[in-house]
């Protein structure tokens, strides 16, 4: 004990570093949350493989089909992202946020200095920062091994990472709190899994769906990830016209709307639903 | 800062749906000073002093720590609590001091971290996964992260619950020091040693409500003392007297208890007249009285006979009041 007066004022509030100290506690919780996943072989193997071997397999399998050259990169990517991005970020998210929860490790953050959206961010800085890192990956490997895409906006697909990182890990919140346990969770994550996922328009490259079905899959949670990397990385909108940068800008509204949308949703279902201890 | 207590509580009430957990408690907890709040399972405790930790709002009354709300205004107050939990977790697969860097690194102001390992004896273990500790182990590193932030005012929600004795003195020796270093405590147990080693205030919480709170000497004066004894003839042959048969007592509380074998129980608020006219009495007829065991009220007899009252109080609210 180094404190020998008994007569210490209370300590003042952070005040104007408090979101330096926000920061800090993302991440050191961040460190101890990459520690975790670098200890967890499941999950690790989720993050790692899963995505690039679900590229591979889809390229196996002819998903490609018949697009154009300068499209089979845009279209390869936009699969490596929303597969990190529902498995890496959605899934591997959720069972963490069960899995903490369950062993009262969010309990007893959240006695400490932490605010609860710090606790929830530092779990989920790895999973986003291995998303992001794919993508970059992703881009290096289409560039290198099929004709380079025109990345036509750039920042399109940077939205279409951070802007789905952050609305799955609200909607990974939100289905934590509707799992019971960690193997639970392979079931409450199956609607967006496998029901969002055939509406991203992963399947068939643009202007070859039209009518009912695109139209409904606009308004799904994961399409608009699929249209902002397609018209980023290609510069291509969904009636195959090529666009430029000021183009993509405005083509990019309905889809962005649709993600901020869903954000909005995923944050507000996990403060109804997101748990911060087991049921007793 | 002078006299303002540094947890104020009047009037606080918790319910969950039509239970009500905590039904109207006052409590203070001056500067420097440790209070034990004492019950049985289900009295309330947890629920009480998750209010005062701000972790949950309270349902009516008024709750103030360090003079904020710490509830609604946890943010500004948080920085100077310190806070042990009945159950809170780990994550099996960090070791010991990566689980305790981390805690330290969200912490405003933090001790060095081998310092509090050393102080819960617990840096031989640094290395070792979470999930390989014992109970009493992992207790003893809930005791560090509590402690890490070096507060002013520490929440201990039984804090020795699951240790072996030694740890358990190890761990008084530790909260003693932060008490000797200013530091203000409130703790729950149910080791009426514990609240007898540590506290210097009790307060005895029976189904949602504060009965009896003061000093261990106030509480157990307030308590009879105890006289037991066999009543035997000349012969050694058991004598069963009746009530009546007994010299009169100044201070028996109720009425003494005779059994068919001659045993008889009595309590008392004058200990030392009572036993005295008692062996008069026994000296004048020749009896004696084996096994006799007469004794001061210990906490435990006063918190027994509370309990044993508050039993009854369950079903009917005004016996309570009384008790």
């Amino acid at each position: 004990m180094t404190t020998t007066t008994s007569t210490t004022p209370p300590r003042a509030a952070a005040g104007p570093a408090t979101t330096r100290n926000g920061l800090r506690r993302v991440g050191v919780l961040a460190r101890a949350e990459l520690r975790l996943l670098v200890r967890n072989r499941t999950a690790l193997f989720n993050a790692l493989a899963l995505p690039p071997l679900t590229m591979a397999l889809f390229t196996a399998a002819g998903g490609v089909g018949d697009a154009a050259d300068d499209v089979v990169g845009p279209v390869l990517l936009n699969v490596l992202t929303l597969m990190s991005l529902t498995f890496v970020v959605y899934y591997n998210l959720t069972v963490a946020y069960v899995a903490r929860r369950e062993e009262l490790v969010l309990k007893r953050y959240l006695v400490g200095e932490s605010s609860r959206a710090e606790i929830l961010a530092g779990a989920a800085v790895p999973a986003v920062v291995v998303a992001l890192a794919q993508a970059v990956l992703g881009v290096v490997a289409v560039s290198v091994f099929l004709e380079p895409p025109a990345f036509v906006n750039p920042l399109l697909m940077v939205l279409a990472v951070v802007g789905g990182s952050v609305m799955l890990t609200a909607l990974a919140a939100a289905t934590s709190g509707l799992s019971r346990t960690v193997e639970s969770a392979q079931l409450t994550t199956l609607p967006l899994l496998f029901v969002a996922l055939p509406f991203a328009g992963i399947f068939g490259g643009p202007g070859s769906s039209s009518g009912v079905f695109d139209t409904i899959s606009t308004f799904t949670p994961l399409r608009p990830i699929t249209d902002l990397m397609m018209l980023g990385a290609s510069g291509i909108d969904g009636d195959g016209q090529a666009l430029t940068f000021v183009e993509t800008l405005a083509a990019a509204r309905v889809p962005l709307g649709v993600l901020i949308v869903w954000t909005f949703v995923g944050v507000l279902a996990a403060r109804r639903w997101m748990r911060w201890e087991p049921r007793r | 800062m002078t006299s303002e207590p540094i947890v104020h509580v009047r009037g606080a009430r918790r319910r969950y749906g039509t239970f009500e957990a905590v039904r109207g408690v006052d409590l203070d907890v001056h500067r420097g000073e440790l209070v034990a709040l004492l019950g049985t399972n289900g009295a309330g405790k947890t629920s009480f002093v998750e209010l005062v930790e701000g972790l949950a709002p309270s349902d009516g009354g008024t709750v103030r720590v360090l003079g904020h709300d710490p509830y609604r205004e946890r943010r500004q107050i948080v920085g100077s609590l310190g806070i042990m939990l009945q159950s809170a977790g780990f994550s099996g697969d960090l070791t010991v001091i990566e689980t305790a860097r981390t805690w330290a690194g969200t912490l405003s102001r933090s001790r060095p971290v081998d310092v509090v390992l050393d102080a819960v004896n617990l840096v031989h273990r640094a290395d070792v996964r979470v999930a390989s500790l014992s109970g009493g182990e992992k207790r003893r590193l809930d005791l560090a992260l509590a402690t890490m932030g070096d507060p002013e005012v520490l929440f201990l929600d039984e804090p020795t619950t699951g240790l072996d004795p030694e740890s358990r003195r190890a761990t008084w020796r530790l909260v003693q020091g932060l008490l000797a270093a200013g530091t203000t405590v409130l703790l729950t147990t149910h080791y009426l040693e514990e609240a007898e080693e540590l506290a210097d205030r009790i307060a005895i919480m029976q189904a949602g409500r504060i009965v009896r709170s003061g000093s261990v000497a106030d509480i157990v004066a307030a308590e009879p003392a105890r006289v037991e004894l066999v009543v035997r003839n000349a012969a050694g042959r058991p004598v069963v007297p009746t009530v009546g048969d007994l010299p009169s007592l100044e201070g028996v509380v109720g009425v003494p208890e005779i059994d068919r074998v001659g045993r008889l129980r009595l309590r008392t608020t004058s200990l030392q007249d009572d036993l005295f006219t008692l062996l008069q009495w026994a000296d004048a007829r020749q009896l004696r009285l084996d096994d006799l065991d007469a004794r001061s009220a210990s906490l435990e007899q006063a918190f027994l006979a509370m309990d044993g009252a508050g039993s009854g109080a369950h079903t009917d609210d005004t016996t309570e009041v009384a008790a």
